[in-house]
């Protein structure tokens, strides 16, 4: 598929995790995406879940509020505030998750375009590797059990 | 899952590390010996141990019991967990982006049809 797609995520240091990924579309339109509740209520979230409040106030200081809705019926809430707003090439900014109350993390959002194609960096920046261990658990608790690729692979990954 | 937890923790830890994780990879190829590993980093031994204890101590690798060379192999199983862990979050958000990645096409196309039509009344 035109060599977009397969996103990778790697843990360079002990606090972050790092999301790579290819979009076919030049990258003011993945911008968007990303801070258009219209648009973002129509991909965010896993599988199954469906994003019922979406508000975004896409200003240097604002806030946004995400509901994700899931197939039992539970609530998981998000907020944030951005920090840097410079489109369509990067945003930073903080979330924390409802469940997780204090545990914040800085989200460096990069989005570089190459040939009508858009690569998005997304580094997440979590204040210990607790939070950062114990937010990637819970997502785990989310998606369904998947098979997992070898050894090498994650060498690669992370080599 | 709870109960690997504090596994979990020491292996990501250890995978932090650019130094442990090419051992990791030299070792992916065969055991070795505390030397043979400390070659190709340019450390001294006592540096490359230190790399190996936390290694070991993560599970992520084992001592053979050769008297001589002792040498060092990888334990799978332990960077299994870690690797599943990633792999399912890899995959949360990858389901995610697949209906971006839909929601881009149907951006562009809307784009096309407006600059045709901008064009076809020029």
């Amino acid at each position: 598929m035109k060599n977009t797609g397969t996103l990778k995520v790697t843990t360079p240091t002990d606090r972050e995790i790092v999301l790579t990924r290819i979009f076919d579309a030049p990258r003011h339109l993945v911008f968007d995406a990303f801070t258009k509740p219209e648009l973002l209520k129509r991909w965010f979230g896993p599988r199954g879940w469906s994003l019922v409040v979406c508000e975004v106030d896409l200003t240097v200081g604002g806030a946004f509020r995400f509901v994700l809705r899931g197939p039992d019926g539970r609530d998981l809430g998000m907020r944030g505030v951005y920090q840097e707003i410079v489109p369509p090439e990067r945003s930073v900014h903080i979330e924390s998750f409802d469940d997780y109350p204090g545990a914040d993390s800085q989200v460096t959002a990069v989005f570089t375009e190459r040939e009508g194609r858009t690569t998005l960096t997304a580094t997440v920046l979590y204040p210990s590797r607790e939070v950062r261990d114990a937010v990637i658990r819970s997502g785990m608790e989310h998606g369904a059990a998947e098979s997992y690729d070898k050894l090498a692979e994650l060498l690669a990954l992370a080599a | 899952m709870q109960a690997h937890a504090p596994g979990l923790d020491a292996t990501f830890a250890a995978l932090a590390d650019p130094t442990r994780r090419a051992i990791l990879a030299r070792l992916a190829a065969g055991e070795a010996s505390v030397t043979e590993l400390a070659r190709p980093f340019n450390m001294s031994q006592p540096a490359i141990s230190k790399h190996l204890r936390v290694l070991e101590r993560a599970g992520l690798i084992s001592t053979s019991r050769d008297a001589q060379r002792r040498p060092r192999r990888l334990e799978p199983r332990s960077l299994a967990d870690a690797n599943e862990w990633l792999e399912r979050y890899r995959r949360l958000w990858e389901a995610s982006f697949q209906r971006l990645d839909a929601l881009l096409d149907e951006l562009k196309t809307q784009q096309k049809r407006k600059r045709t039509k901008r064009g076809n009344r020029r």
